[in-house]
């Protein structure tokens, strides 16, 4: 017996490519996130730094 | 503060550029396979992951030599960016060989010799951060990563070669496919431009990826020092 039509599987692709999509993004974003928090730790204490230096 | 390099800005727009021509041509450029339908499109994504995954796995382990060698940090900063950015692929590649597999082999999940190795391989880097985390002094803790992805880099040539050495249902696209092997097929052109675009593609999204990352690391240990400078 052959396969006359081709299978619907499109759900599965839509699946498959939008969880990469996702996947990608939220990687992304956690660099994002993780860069800002760093600087703004970085400005805290390079401005703890100095104080203690003045003093 | 370091700004964000005019290169790497750049990259980013060629990088977000070349995704997008990926998915156009993995979608809509390359034809429907006859057997599988729609879902077998989901493999141009799942080897370009695949391929930057394993890949940074074996860049980690050199990273991690040249670290145990020269003792220079900046090893162990590249060493962590690969390992996080490839297990980051290497998820998405265990989760479209999932997708893929329901229709074609009628289940999620199988513990064939590929899928175990893979999964391993995932879950040794997955323990590689916990890992990390669990060392304070920032030497014994590069020391450590650059033995440990050294081990774990063997994992990766392992994943992708055990479809060839061992009697598996995965396919082999490109080579000799195993007897055993279910959901295999021949690539048309069009299907072989869609593949090398995916490959070239997630190579210069992997190295985007990467240098983000090593900012990332370097801006990190910038504020441990800090941290441990104020705390003195």
């Amino acid at each position: 017996m052959f396969l006359e039509t081709i299978p619907d599987t499109s759900g599965y692709m839509i699946a498959g490519y939008a969880i990469s999509f996702i996947t990608m993004g939220i990687y992304a974003a956690s660099l994002y996130i993780r860069h800002n928090n760093l600087k703004r730790d970085l400005e805290i204490l390079e401005a703890l730094e100095e104080k203690t230096k003045k003093k | 503060m370091q700004t964000k390099p005019t290169a790497l800005k750049i990259l980013d727009v060629v990088s977000l550029i070349l995704l997008g021509i990926s998915t156009y041509l993995a979608l809509f450029f390359a034809p429907t396979e006859a057997v599988m339908g729609d879902v077998q499109r989901v493999f141009y994504f799942h080897i370009g992951t695949a391929w930057v995954g394993l890949l940074g796995f074996v860049i980690a382990a050199v990273a991690g030599i040249v670290y145990l060698i020269t003792k220079d940090m900046r090893w162990d900063r590249f060493e962590v960016a690969a390992v996080e950015v490839s297990t980051v692929f290497f998820f998405i590649t265990i989760v479209l060989g999932s997708i893929w597999a329901r229709p074609a082999w009628n289940t999620w999940w199988t513990w064939d010799p590929r899928l175990t190795t893979a999964a391993i391989t995932e879950l040794i880097y997955i323990a590689y951060f916990m890992l990390r985390q669990g060392i304070e002094d920032p030497e014994k803790r590069a020391r450590f990563g650059a033995v440990y992805t050294l081990l774990g880099g063997l994992s990766a040539p392992l994943t992708f070669m055990v479809i060839r050495l061992f009697r598996t249902i995965h396919p082999v696209v490109i080579g000799n496919a195993s007897a055993a092997a279910e959901g295999g097929f021949s690539m048309t052109p069009d299907m072989r431009t869609a593949f090398f675009f995916a490959l070239f593609a997630f190579t210069v999204i992997f190295v985007d990826m990467i240098w983000h990352r090593l900012r990332l690391g370097a801006l990190e240990e910038k504020v441990e020092q800090l941290k441990l400078n104020t705390s003195l």
